[in-house]
């Protein structure tokens, strides 16, 4: 009975998220046809660096990672950050960056420009193992030094800094850039591993399942980024 | 008089009823899985004291009756762990006297946990403080070091209360931590080669070799290293970042951000969250096994 009852509140949530998908996605294709005016001009000063997590098993659909991110370079974003736990995306990092070219290959002329110029558009592939791994690592780096140090000088302790962890991981070639903006394209709203030394005010906005994706979804979330105030713990 | 028994035993009646209804609600939520580990970010009590125009004072005060009201329902439905983002250390930019009140409030609802009538005593909850404690003034510090050791028998619920803590922070604390381990057995080792009359060559080379730090070297030494992580992270006021809070620990965790503020945080958030959690559980399991 207890069960019946469960099973049937979670058809309603079902039904109701059913509903709610139907409903952005017809809001999406309203954006995306410019019927909506206030998505119609994008601020994106404040978007510096845009994450992307992208399920494992979605990310082996290279045609839509590479449609997702030629849209993307249409709406102006420079740096793009891809993240997948299995490092998939970074598997096939030639042939996103091949298939790229060539498909911009075949737009036309203004839009061709966009993508081709090295300056337009930086792209980063990064995996689990830039995580947790990544700080291990750097912690190795720095323990190295600090032991270096201490030997040599007979100093007592030294006091680690955040700062210290940045430049060590720098050091170790996982440095990077605070996304401003992370979009999750995958079944649940969650960030799968991605390197906690980067995510500290990062947005975190849930897409969907990448063979879902709308460019409506995406432009309503880098709008409503751009709304958004942070005021850092203070 | 008799208007105002009857008021009062209509008060006691309702009550009964909520809890009767709230207790319906959760035996048919245990049919699925229940998350072990809830954390939440209060986010919103100064901005409800606007919205109502009180004092920012009475929006923390607020906040703290959700804050009880929540915890009496997590540990109703059977979540072993709560944590909560009491103050991080990017907190203490902010005036002065602010801090201080906050501050304040914070010792007082310290010293409140250890008092007889205390959820802490009636659900039997162990009580932790994650953060780097020496950044509080010294009343607040002594009154949450006072209130881990007195609960430190209590095994039924665990409540972990981050006080100036930021998740960089952690994982800088536990870098440190694990350098100084790794220093202590390198000079222990350096010490029996000395010794054994060994050369002081192979001393240095293994020196260099042990400096390797492994990820379980640094997992160990976190602050949250007491609990397991997170099943949910709830953050109030629809907003959705993480704010450098638990970023090590939330890998498989569902991320939930309902959009009332933390002082108007219900009954109903928890039930939604929980029956969120249950349809993303199988795919976070599932995730969590093929690591």
């Amino acid at each position: 009975m207890l069960r019946l009852v469960w099973l049937f509140i979670h058809l309603l949530a079902k039904i109701w998220y059913f509903v709610l998908t139907t409903i952005h996605t017809l809001n999406s294709y309203l954006i995306s046809s410019g019927l909506l005016n206030k998505y119609t001009a994008l601020d994106l000063t404040k978007l510096q660096h845009l994450a992307i997590v992208i399920e494992s098993q979605e990310a082996y659909d290279i045609v839509r990672v590479i449609k997702l991110l030629c849209w993307l370079s249409d709406i102006g974003v420079k740096h793009i950050c891809l993240y997948d736990m299995d490092g998939v995306l970074k598997k096939s990092k030639k042939i996103i960056l091949e298939e790229m070219g060539s498909r911009l290959w075949h737009l036309e002329g203004d839009k061709m420009d966009l993508c081709l110029d090295p300056n337009q558009m930086t792209l980063e592939f990064i995996s689990i193992s830039d995580g947790k791994e990544g700080i291990a690592k750097a912690a190795s780096f720095l323990c190295k030094r600090y032991l270096d140090v201490s030997a040599s000088e007979e100093q007592d302790k030294t006091t680690f800094t955040e700062e210290n962890m940045g430049k060590a991981l720098e050091a170790v070639g996982l440095g990077g850039p605070q996304p401003n903006l992370l979009l999750v394209y995958g079944p649940v709203r969650c960030h799968l591993g991605f390197p906690a030394w980067r995510m500290r005010y990062t947005e975190i906005v849930h897409m969907g399942p990448l063979k879902s994706m709308k460019h409506g979804a995406i432009i309503k979330a880098i709008h409503k980024f751009a709304m958004v105030h942070q005021n850092y713990g203070t | 008089m008799e208007a105002m028994c009857s008021t009062l035993r209509n008060c006691v009646n309702k009550e009964k009823l909520c809890t009767l209804t709230r207790k319906c609600i959760f035996r048919i939520l245990s049919v699925g899985p229940i998350p072990n580990h809830i954390a939440f970010i209060m986010d919103g009590n100064r901005r409800y004291a606007r919205n109502y125009n009180m004092n920012e004072g009475e929006g923390h005060r607020s906040g703290f009756l959700a804050l009880m009201s929540m915890l009496q329902y997590c540990y109703e439905l059977g979540v072993k762990y709560v944590t909560i983002y009491a103050f991080s250390i990017d907190n203490f930019k902010r005036k002065p006297q602010e801090v201080e009140k906050v501050m304040d409030l914070m010792q007082e609802k310290i010293e409140g946990l250890l008092k007889e009538e205390s959820f802490v005593k009636s659900y039997g909850v162990r009580v932790y403080f994650i953060g780097n404690l020496q950044l509080l003034r010294e009343p607040v510090r002594l009154a949450a070091e006072k209130a881990m050791a007195a609960t430190c028998k209590n095994d039924k619920a665990v409540l972990l209360i981050c006080l100036a803590y930021t998740s960089t922070d952690e994982i800088v604390h536990a870098v440190q931590e694990a350098c100084n381990e790794r220093r202590a057995e390198n000079e222990y080792l350096n010490s029996k080669e000395v010794d054994n009359d060994s050369s002081r060559v192979i001393g240095e080379k293994k020196n260099d070799m042990e400096c390797a730090i492994q990820l379980a070297d640094v997992e160990k030494h976190m602050y949250m290293a007491v609990a397991p992580d997170p099943d949910i992270v709830v953050r109030t006021s629809g907003e959705t970042r993480l704010s450098n809070f638990l970023l090590w620990q939330t890998t498989y965790c569902y991320l939930y951000s309902p959009s009332a503020l933390w002082p108007e945080i219900s009954f109903r958030h928890l039930v939604w969250g929980v029956l969120n959690y249950q349809r993303a559980q199988p795919y976070l399991e599932k995730k969590k096994k093929q690591c």
